[in-house]
């Protein structure tokens, strides 16, 4: 170990010498990322619309502005099978790419980030959660790589029952009312209950929770259970569009108004809204990157299909909710990457993972941040920091009208956001004891 | 709602579920009683067929027309399984044939996906899947018309298979190439006309399966997974019998929801990924051939 | 003339039972050992050692467990991933609430819970044959990942449902870079390899072939038959249990129950069967071609075509190429990879003699 240390130590003061001797600077400067998609398989929908925003976002930057203050961006892809032992292996071999690692690492999924969750602090990576994974990784303090800057699922299910609450007319009439989480038979299915349990028990509702087994093509008992329990609402938390569109044709048998229905967002976008046809009309949603043309994802249609370069098969999809949500993943890398830039001295300069980290801590989306950038509207506002690594924790409910999505809503967040930092902090701590981790000092 | 009408109406969801099971599973059986192969590319096949389906309607083929078109394919793809894959593996052992389909099952996946992209699609066969009002409304039972169509469906293409089987000269070939390939070779049946005959009927079973499935689920590579639901059925059922796939469809259709509503809750649920397959283990302890396999009696 | 065993005779017992009783094959022996222990770790990469070596390595000794039962006691099995699930997490929990238990300790007693498992799992093979018994054992495969995503004392009562599995330390050092991991895998690999080769062509292979080739006969014979089988599921779970937990120690590390799903079980019996059935060897090789052939394909798509190709349809591609592998593999070699390695050895002995 020593040893290798020592020569890869060596190795890199041998090409840093060499690079300051020639010191050309016609070279053009890079920087690498490693894209971990999954274009096959039963997540393959998923999958080519997110990291197809990604990989279109990042070529717009390097077409529309040369980079980022002039470095290229480059990629390479690795294809995982949305596999947890796949990921692993794409991880490692993105992870190093001539003398540039990754500094940056975002699987799309909850089993994948758990596969390499351990492997972030040693090699120095940023893993960039968007709106899933594991969620105490907001408090900065215990995990100071991870993080998830586009909501976590406690908030989101607590945002769920707000806009329940709101069309219900107010937290007081949910007492008394019946709500089934019907959820995915894993852990990110279970992930919210502790919270919805917490407001379930505050609010004075009832909450009944009802599991699919994956993959969930055949969900008949469980929607006889729902029937059975005469809900006011069903809130939905699946994975791929084979279970979250049947739950809307199963509704549709037992005649459940989908009116009454609240998805998550990875059971939220059009892929999983379509093949229910008319059974899916009415089906409410909630929406971390709002799809839709904003003027963003209209210049870069422009730019990249315009020019033959874009890398959707069926440019139609677009402005859809997975494509939408893999530009703003890629818009934050960039605003990171600029501000590590900027705070390391290095403009113009590719930036290693620390510096990375530094200047994904200091994202500040303001509204006029998104409004320069094209995606007022399609993100909320946000700004991180040392301790607190998730984002806006608000969403978009939307509702799906037979062709798209309808906005129905502002942005909403938890009605109680301090009580879900608060279980998010205990999580941690928890977290942190059990494995002899001492959380970092924030200022 | 009183207890025994919530009673019946699971247990109707349930049969209801298990006759979609024996759809899928009757693609398995009918190669399996022909070549004594597990064809494990039956959810493969199921996958390309709905998508091939789908995929000729949006090149702007009518319903009727993308139909023929689609069977025609999936005959094509069966006889092409028969030249390359199954023809120069004769006389394997059935471990090897096994592995065979599973390398014809990635090579199917890949060939849709490359064929008709990565979208997922809805499929539109004009036939609602809402409970019909006078049943709901008279007797207080939720069937659709999607239900009724799939009992139809499985009863006629039972029964067609049936016919096939007994009556036709074909099928009494393939009776024969069942129970002994070798014999029947030597009195002149031509195993490889057969073997096509069965592989292109198993691409046109799960095209039917496909476009029910498709109808209710949405066309999309989850149908591949359907497989694993029809294994319990075809166990049950015993691999070779026709029949004995709708009984057994119905039985697991049947316990698994049963299981799952009455007794899935002490265990907080989820429990019908595996009750199947341990009714299946009991079933098979009482008779090791499934309900209507045949009885294997084995000689030193 | 390269291999000849021309002029090595067997003069005692104890030379006729060597296990490599032609120098050839000492030497070759010797030769991959060394290499595999001494040179590997010094040349390849992290990320040939952490992402291609250690899952090979462990999904060998996982098909060698498979093999067990399936080729050599000819019971088809497909629950290889749910008892793999079993090492993992009884590991996690022995190491997480015995107090200073060493790591090698655990293993072998998750070895021994995942054996414990099997024997239950392998009750109804007294019964069932063939494909019935190989979808009845799909069973356990459904059963084992459900309960331990469900019951969340085997997690520890981790909120978001994983384990973290602990750091290996082996006599107070701490096998944490990927070269250490690498040696403690192999060297668990090579003893567990060397055992299973002992028992194969031992009195315990024999009665699991003779149940394999005819269990009537077997049974007539006066082998308990009962015994035999349940024995064979135990030790093959226990390869598994142990393959499991070093899957998750030395490979994941951060573990859900559903990483062990159907498609593992699947991956693990392609590996045996395109290996080579009842070969030692073949478990090797087919663990090498079920998990690298992908990858490398996926490797050449994108370094060597770059981006000309699109992403989608390259996977595609890679998919169709990979089955198609499958189908000329079997039609050129139906017995596996094995037989070809043996083949070989056929050739090279006449080499460069026609006959």
């Amino acid at each position: 170990m020593g040893t290798r240390t020592l020569r890869r130590t060596l190795s890199g003061v041998v090409a840093a010498g060499v690079m300051g001797l020639a010191a050309a600077p016609a070279t053009a400067q890079e920087q690498y990322f490693g894209i971990p998609s999954s274009r096959v398989g039963p997540y393959a929908a998923m999958g080519t619309g997110y990291y197809g925003g990604i990989i279109d976002y990042i070529n717009y930057v390097n077409i529309k502005h040369g980079g980022v203050n002039g470095v290229k961006l480059t990629y390479e892809e690795c294809e995982t099978e949305y596999n947890a032992a796949r990921t692993v292996e794409c991880y490692q071999r993105l992870l190093q790419k001539g003398d540039q690692k990754i500094v940056v690492f975002d699987t799309l999924g909850t089993p994948g980030a758990y596969a390499v969750i351990g492997r972030m602090q040693p090699d120095n990576v940023v893993l960039a959660q968007y709106g899933y994974g594991r969620t105490d990784a907001a408090d900065g303090r215990v995990w100071p790589w991870v993080f998830n800057a586009a909501g976590h699922y406690w908030a989101q299910s607590a945002a769920h029952l707000n806009f329940i609450a709101q069309k219900e007319g107010g937290i007081d009439k949910m007492k008394g009312k019946t709500l089934v989480h019907l959820h995915i038979d894993t852990a990110y299915g279970r992930e919210p209950i502790p919270a919805m349990r917490d407001l379930a028990a505050k609010w004075g509702f009832k909450l009944v929770e009802i599991s699919i087994p994956p993959p969930g093509l055949e969900q008949q008992s469980m929607w006889l259970q729902i029937r059975q329990q005469r809900p006011d609402w069903v809130t939905f938390w699946g994975a791929g569009s084979g279970m979250n569109s049947t739950a809307m044709t199963s509704a549709a048998r037992i005649g459940f108004p989908r009116e009454k229905m609240l998805y998550v967002t990875f059971g939220g976008a059009e892929e999983d809204m379509i093949p229910a046809g008319d059974a899916a009309k009415g089906t409410y949603v909630a929406s971390n990157a709002v799809p839709g043309k904003w003027p963003l994802i209209e210049d870069m249609e422009k730019v990249l299909y315009g020019a033959g370069k874009g890398n959707l098969q069926n440019p139609a999809r677009v402005g859809t909710a997975y494509y939408n949500r893999g530009v703003g993943a890629a818009v934050m890398w960039v605003e990171a990457l600029k501000n590590a830039q900027q705070m390391h001295n290095k403009v113009g300069k590719p930036v290693n993972g620390p510096e990375f980290r530094d200047g994904y801590e200091a994202i500040d989306m303001s509204e006029a941040k998104l409004k320069e950038l094209g995606i007022h509207g399609m993100l909320a506002p946000f700004k991180l920091s040392c301790a607190k690594h998730d984002g806006a924790e608000q969403w978009r409910m939307m509702q799906w009208n037979g062709q798209k999505f309808d906005i129905v809503s502002d942005w909403l967040g938890p009605n109680d956001p301090a009580s879900i930092r608060k279980m998010i902090e205990d999580s941690a701590a928890k977290y942190a004891g059990e494995n002899g981790i001492t959380p970092r000092a924030c200022p | 709602m009183s207890d025994f009408n919530f009673f019946l109406e699971v247990l109707i969801g349930g049969l209801l579920s298990g006759l979609m099971y024996s759809l899928v599973a009757l693609g398995f059986v009918l190669i399996y009683k022909a070549s004594g192969v597990f064809n494990f590319a039956q959810g493969a096949m199921v996958f390309l067929a709905v998508l091939s389906f789908v995929g000729f309607m949006e090149l702007g083929l009518s319903f009727w027309a993308a139909l023929p078109v689609t069977i025609a394919m999936m005959v094509l793809v069966g006889m092409a399984t028969e030249r390359f894959v199954l023809r120069p593996l004769v006389n394997q052992n059935e471990n090897t044939l096994l592995m065979a389909t599973i390398g014809l099952a990635f090579v199917i996946e890949g060939v849709a996906q490359l064929a008709w992209g990565v979208d997922v699609r809805r499929l539109d066969l004009g036939i609602r899947d809402e409970p019909m009002p006078w049943l709901a409304d008279n007797f207080g039972i939720f069937v659709s018309e999607l239900d009724i169509t799939a009992g139809v469906v499985a009863a006629v293409m039972v029964a067609a298979l049936a016919v096939l089987f007994s009556t036709t000269k074909a099928g009494r070939g393939l009776r024969a190439v069942a129970d002994d390939p070798a014999a029947a070779m030597s009195i002149g049946i031509p195993l490889q006309q057969i073997w096509m005959l069965v592989w292109a009927t198993a691409g046109v079973v799960a095209l039917v399966a496909g476009m029910l499935w498709g109808a209710r689920s949405g066309v999309q590579f989850a149908l591949v997974l359907l497989a694993l639901k029809a294994m319990p059925v075809l166990i049950i059922g015993g691999f070779t019998s026709v029949p004995g796939v709708i009984v057994a469809g119905l039985i697991v259709g049947a316990t698994e929801k049963l299981a799952e509503v009455y007794i899935g809750p002490y265990f907080g649920g989820g429990i019908e990924g595996w009750a199947p397959y341990m009714l299946a283990v009991l079933f098979l302890l009482v008779r090791p051939e499934g309900l209507f396999g045949e009885k294997i009696i084995r000689r030193v | 003339m390269l291999y000849r065993e021309a002029g090595q005779f067997r003069t005692t017992y104890a030379q006729d039972s060597q296990l490599l009783p032609l120098w050839q094959d000492k030497v070759g022996m010797a030769a991959i050992l060394g290499v595999g222990f001494l040179v590997i770790p010094f040349v390849a990469s992290d990320y040939w050692l952490s992402a291609l070596l250690i899952p090979w390595l462990i999904l060998s000794l996982v098909a060698l467990g498979q093999n067990i039962l399936m080729g050599y006691a000819g019971q088809l099995s497909l629950g290889a991933a749910g008892f793999m699930a079993v090492g993992a997490f009884a590991c996690y929990n022995l190491i997480l609430r015995i107090e200073g238990i060493p790591f090698l300790v655990a293993l072998f007693l998750s070895g021994i819970c995942s054996a414990a498992v099997g024997i239950v799992f392998g009750l109804p093979s007294l019964r069932i044959r063939g494909l019935y018994l190989a979808v009845a054992t799909l069973a356990s495969q459904f059963f084992i990942v459900w309960a331990l995503d469900k019951f969340g004392w085997f997690k520890n009562y981790d909120i978001a449902g994983v384990i973290t599995a602990q750091p290996i330390i082996i006599f107070g050092h701490n096998f944490n870079s990927p070269q250490e991991k690498y040696w403690v895998v192999l060297g668990i690999v090579v003893v567990l390899t060397l055992l299973a080769k002992n028992m194969a062509r031992g009195s315990i292979g024999r009665g699991w072939m003779a149940v394999r080739d005819m269990d009537v006969a077997a049974e007539v014979t006066g082998l308990p038959l009962m015994w035999t089988k349940l024995q064979a599921f135990a030790i093959s779970s226990f390869y598994c249990g142990v393959g499991g937990a070093l899957f998750a120690f030395a490979y994941l590390q951060t573990v859900e129950p559903s990483a062990f799903t159907i498609d593992l079980s699947f991956r693990i019996l392609f590996m045996v069967i395109i290996g080579g059935i009842g070969t030692i060897l073949g478990s090797f090789l087919g663990a090498g071609f079920i998990l690298l052939t992908p990858i490398f394909l996926n490797i050449f798509f994108h370094t060597v075509l770059g981006k000309a190709v699109d992403a989608t349809v390259a996977s595609a591609l890679e998919q169709i190429i990979f089955g198609a592998m499958i189908i000329t593999f079997l039609i050129v070699e139906p017995l596996g990879l094995a037989r070809l390695w043996q083949l070989t050895k056929e050739r090279l002995r006449l080499w460069p003699f026609p006959h």
